[in-house]
């Protein structure tokens, strides 16, 4: 009986809430219709999001497209065109190696595009102000001024190494990451954008990047030769002009694979002497390692030999993503600081906010699957 | 229905109220997951120093087994690889194994050692693998009530 007369002045705040704004944590009914977000929704980042949270990738993928009709057409040129002279006159294994390495590159393409590259997720409210109370102590709390860039000091197998205070996931960033301005997220041992596979290239997906770009040198390669060796068969006996009359598509693959073979091979030497030394593109041109810094300067993460290097980067476990895309949100939890946010909020309030707006973008392109976004 | 209402009310009240404590992660051995094992200060009062330890502790070493490089990670590295990964469609990999080990581990120790003491552990792959969140929890028995004091109060103040 206690509760009922407790409850009549509740519901009536409750209401009262919705008309109004949110000051005081309180669930609403209107809480209970929202159907179940997943996380993929409501995620901070400038990404976007296909078959309902299952394939990520940057947010302009325009130059994906490139790469991928490049590909496909130069590879289904090669096999309409050259492969039924090549196989009839030389052997029919080169169109069956020419589609295992083509169906290698296409599925190491996917999986580096459409993986999570390692991205951290965002502080949650009370990580960000506990954060913000230790910086603030250390510095002095000061107003009125921009305090000086957030730093913390580390030493790693003997090296001292900065981590840098990241003002838009409110985290200090551990070593070996960085944020990419283009996808706005930390990403965990960050190498580079590439806009080419429209995605970031970053721990859990650089062994497929590098998978990628070889076999690709290798079906650039292999095309290039086979295209060659078919015209130069076919001039023998049909005259040059002939064969280019015949076979038009054959010039225009060699011209594609002679541009493309300069670029890649020399991307996939670049990168296996990165993967022999453990670094990343970032610290290779920031020259973080290099021994014109100081004397002292060495790589603290190498493993000292070349063979354990390219292990740990190629079949070293594969940890899984931090920021589980396909969970639920819950409601009853505080949420990560939204971008737009300039002041630090927590607890329930944010919560309520949360609900409230439902304007915070969801930076999702439904263009693949059917299932649409509330469930 | 109203009333259950008003107790799950009241437990999110002691969840908005209840401090956090953040044991941030050790850089110092790389880039391999670990955490700091330096004992905080805000927790003396309420868990023996030991206890906290030796469950930080465990967890490194959890985690190091993990993400540790040798004979069966590499062979699970290749074999991923020779078939062009389609094999983690029917299994599981090895660190997704390791992280439901420790999230049971966690669970566990969260029900014999912490919540008695009014303390809850947050499984660290749920804060990005930054920190161990420990919720620090007022005693709910005196809160309780005057939680619901507050609410109503709070109520008429509306109207």
């Amino acid at each position: 009986m206690l509760h009922l007369r407790v409850a009549e002045p509740m519901r009536e705040c409750e209401y009262s809430q919705i008309s109004t704004r949110s000051s005081t944590p309180m669930e609403t009914p209107y809480k209970k219709r929202t159907p179940k977000r997943r996380k993929w929704q409501a995620f901070p980042g400038r990404n976007k999001f296909y078959c309902n949270g299952r394939i990520m990738m940057a947010r302009q993928t325009g130059v994906f497209y490139l790469t991928l009709v490049l590909i496909l057409v130069t590879s289904g040129l090669f096999f309409a065109f050259d492969c039924p002279f090549l196989s009839l006159q030389l052997t029919p294994a080169i169109p069956v190696i020419g589609g295992v390495l083509f169906v290698f590159v296409l599925g190491t393409l996917f999986r580096t595009s459409f993986s999570d590259p390692g991205v951290l997720p965002r502080a949650t409210p009370d990580e960000a102000a506990d954060l913000e109370r230790q910086i603030d102590v250390a510095n002095g709390s000061s107003s009125g001024y921009r305090p000086p860039p957030r730093t913390r000091e580390v030493v790693i197998n003997g090296q001292t190494v900065k981590l840098k205070y990241c003002f838009t996931c409110k985290i200090f960033r551990p070593p070996r990451a960085s944020h990419c301005s283009l996808c706005d997220n930390c990403v965990e041992r960050f190498d580079h954008h590439c806009p080419w596979v429209g995605n970031c290239v970053g721990k859990r997906n650089y062994r497929f990047f590098y998978m990628f770009i070889l076999s690709l040198s290798c079906l650039t390669i292999f095309i290039f030769a086979f295209v060659i060796t078919h015209v130069i068969l076919r001039s023998h006996r049909y005259g040059f002009l002939n064969t280019l009359k015949d076979s038009p598509a054959s010039v225009l693959e060699v011209v594609v694979c002679f541009f493309s073979v300069w670029s890649i091979v020399g991307l996939s030497g670049f990168h296996t002497y990165l993967i022999s030394s453990n670094q990343t593109t970032n610290e290779d041109i920031k020259g973080s390692w290099s021994s014109k810094r100081g004397k002292g300067n060495y790589n603290p993460y190498s493993y000292g030999n070349i063979f354990t290097n390219c292990c740990a980067a190629l079949c070293g476990p594969l940890p899984p993503s931090l920021i589980d895309r396909r969970g639920f949100v819950q409601s009853d939890t505080p949420h990560p600081i939204p971008p737009t946010n300039g002041t630090t909020m927590y607890g329930s309030t944010q919560s309520q906010s949360h609900m409230m707006c439902s304007g915070e973008e969801p930076v999702q392109d439904l263009s693949c699957c059917h299932t649409p976004a509330a469930e | 229905m109203s009333t259950e209402f008003h107790n799950l009310q009241e437990l999110r009240h002691s969840v908005s109220v209840a401090t956090k404590v953040f044991i941030q992660r050790d850089y110092s051995q790389g880039t391999t997951c670990r955490f700091q094992t330096k004992f905080p200060s805000e927790l003396d009062s309420r868990i023996e120093r030991t206890l906290l330890e030796d469950t930080v502790k465990t967890l490194n070493s959890y985690y190091a087994e993990t993400e540790k490089m040798g004979g069966q990670s590499y062979l699970e590295g290749c074999l991923a690889c020779a078939t062009a990964y389609l094999i983690f469609l029917c299994m599981e990999t090895r660190y997704e194994k390791m992280l439901k080990k420790i999230s049971g581990y966690i669970q566990e120790q969260n029900e014999k050692i912490y919540a008695p003491r009014g303390l809850l552990l947050t499984d660290p792959i749920e804060r990005g693998m930054r920190v161990i969140e420990v919720s620090v929890f007022e005693d709910r028995g005196s809160s309780g009530s005057s939680h619901s004091s507050s609410v109503s109060s709070g109520g008429s103040s509306q109207r």
